[in-house]
């Protein structure tokens, strides 16, 4: 079968390639561009781990053929830092509130946070764990995610304001 | 999970896209959100040779009134299904129901016309348009047509829809203002298909429903629009009398069968309970 050629833009850089039609964009991200934040866990579309967003949307880059984001604006959790390299509050946060034990679902629950706060900067505690229902943790029980995206929301609230 | 291999196609109206359908025949599948057929491709249990994105045709996109009809592009996702002020005024129910569905990353992605068209019984946008009394336009070589939701849904993933047919658009009539709505879902987590769901619109006056429609979610082969439910409710005073009738059609309206949900007894069961529950909630909900 053919290869197609695919252009996206990902973190901000042009990327072009060769791809099987049938690659998934997780394979895809980690496997042609070595960007191996975003994580495989169910491949089933339940888990969340593989969550990226395009063009301004959390999407489960494990359902995704590549073809389906040619064209599109693509940033995984190697691109939310801030520009200087320092964390981005989502990233402070959940280091400073232990949202995390193992790790493997961060990259995909700070992507997912990102997107939620970007859209609801004032999230109540239900509905940030509304917001997150479709990423799993089998470590934390939540209850350190939820305050970590708490207080990230209200601190970059705080930043929004002493900059206005 | 590797897919089987596959042409990809990306058409940029729905009359190449119709066109692609026919010169291609039965090795294709049009791909809406993917959320679907794409795990069924990780499986193997799907294996079309060619793929037919629709995402660049932007006329099957959007939510519009047409007279008395709401008319949705099949590749509305849900997520605009829930953002959309104009539909949550109009038909409430739909909002509720698509609350239900998945999860956020899915209904970012996930349609109302692949819900609708794939034919799967655990999908609930099929009884929901049941309940509506919702058509389907389908787009083929020979033009467009309409088929009504009640008339789709034949087995399981087996539909009115030919091949070479595409689903372009749901027209919804809308209900009278101050009807009562519902939308009840048991599952048995975030992501799960129902283990039952019950929909329900009424509308009431002087104390009487004038008229009610029930339909039922993943509890047959195919949605379930219990037509006796609805004329049992209608012209009643929708107390428990009227409503243990309602219940007592539905149920012999279904055939659930035992899965890892459950037995058919237990089906059975919840399947009563959720429509009690939500014909209760459209009752104190009607005006």
């Amino acid at each position: 079968m053919a290869k197609m050629h695919v252009k996206m833009t990902v973190n901000g850089k042009p990327v072009e390639a060769l791809a099987e039609p049938r690659t998934l964009l997780i394979h895809f991200l980690r496997e042609e561009l070595s960007l191996t934040g975003p994580h495989i866990g169910c491949e089933t579309s339940h888990c969340g781990a593989c969550t990226v967003d395009l063009d301004g949307k959390s999407v489960k880059s494990c359902t995704l053929f590549v073809g389906q984001a040619n064209g599109a604006d693509i940033t995984t959790i190697e691109g939310i830092a801030n520009a200087d390299g320092s964390l981005h509050v989502l990233q402070e946060m959940f280091r400073e509130h232990h949202g995390l034990q193992c790790g493997f679902c961060t990259p995909g629950m700070i992507t997912r946070a990102r997107r939620l706060l970007a859209e609801n900067p004032n999230p109540t505690e239900a509905e940030v764990r509304f917001g997150i229902s479709g990423n799993l943790c089998r470590c934390t029980g939540y209850q350190n995610i939820v305050k970590a995206i708490m207080a990230a929301a209200a601190m970059l609230n705080a930043q929004k304001e002493a900059a206005e | 999970m590797i897919p089987g291999q596959f042409e990809y196609h990306r058409p940029a109206s729905l009359a190449e896209a119709t066109g692609l359908l026919t010169e291609l025949g039965d090795d294709a599948r049009v791909l809406a959100g993917g959320h679907s057929l794409i795990p069924m491709m990780k499986l193997r249990m799907a294996a079309p040779s060619h793929l037919v994105d629709l995402q660049d045709i932007t006329e099957l996109k959007g939510i519009a009134r047409d007279g008395g009809e709401i008319v949705i592009g099949a590749m509305t996702t849900q997520h605009d299904l829930i953002a959309s002020a104009e539909l949550g005024a109009a038909i409430p129910l739909i909002r509720e129901a698509a609350l239900l569905i998945a999860d956020p990353q899915v209904r970012y992605v996930g349609t109302i016309g692949g819900n609708v068209a794939n034919g799967d019984p655990g999908n609930d946008m099929p009884g929901l348009m049941q309940c509506l009394g919702a058509r389907y336009e389908l787009d083929g070589p020979n033009g467009r047509r309409s088929v009504a939701a009640r008339d789709f849904y034949e087995s399981a993933y087996v539909t009115a829809a030919a091949d070479d047919e595409i689903l372009s658009r749901i027209c919804i009539p809308v209900p009278a203002p101050g009807h009562g709505y519902a939308y009840e879902k048991l599952k048995r987590k975030i992501g799960d298909y129902a283990t039952a769901a019950a929909a329900v619109l009424l509308t009431v006056s002087g104390g009487r429903c004038d008229s009610a429609s029930v339909a039922m979610t993943n509890l047959s082969d195919t949605p379930v629009f219990a037509a006796e439910a609805g004329a049992t409710l209608a012209g009643s005073d929708l107390g428990s009398a009227a409503v243990d009738a309602a219940v007592a059609a539905a149920l012999a309206a279904i055939n659930p069968g035992e899965d890892n949900r459950g037995p058919v007894a237990f089906k059975q069961h919840v399947a009563g309970v959720i429509l009690r529950r939500a014909i209760a909630r459209a009752t104190d909900r009607a005006q």
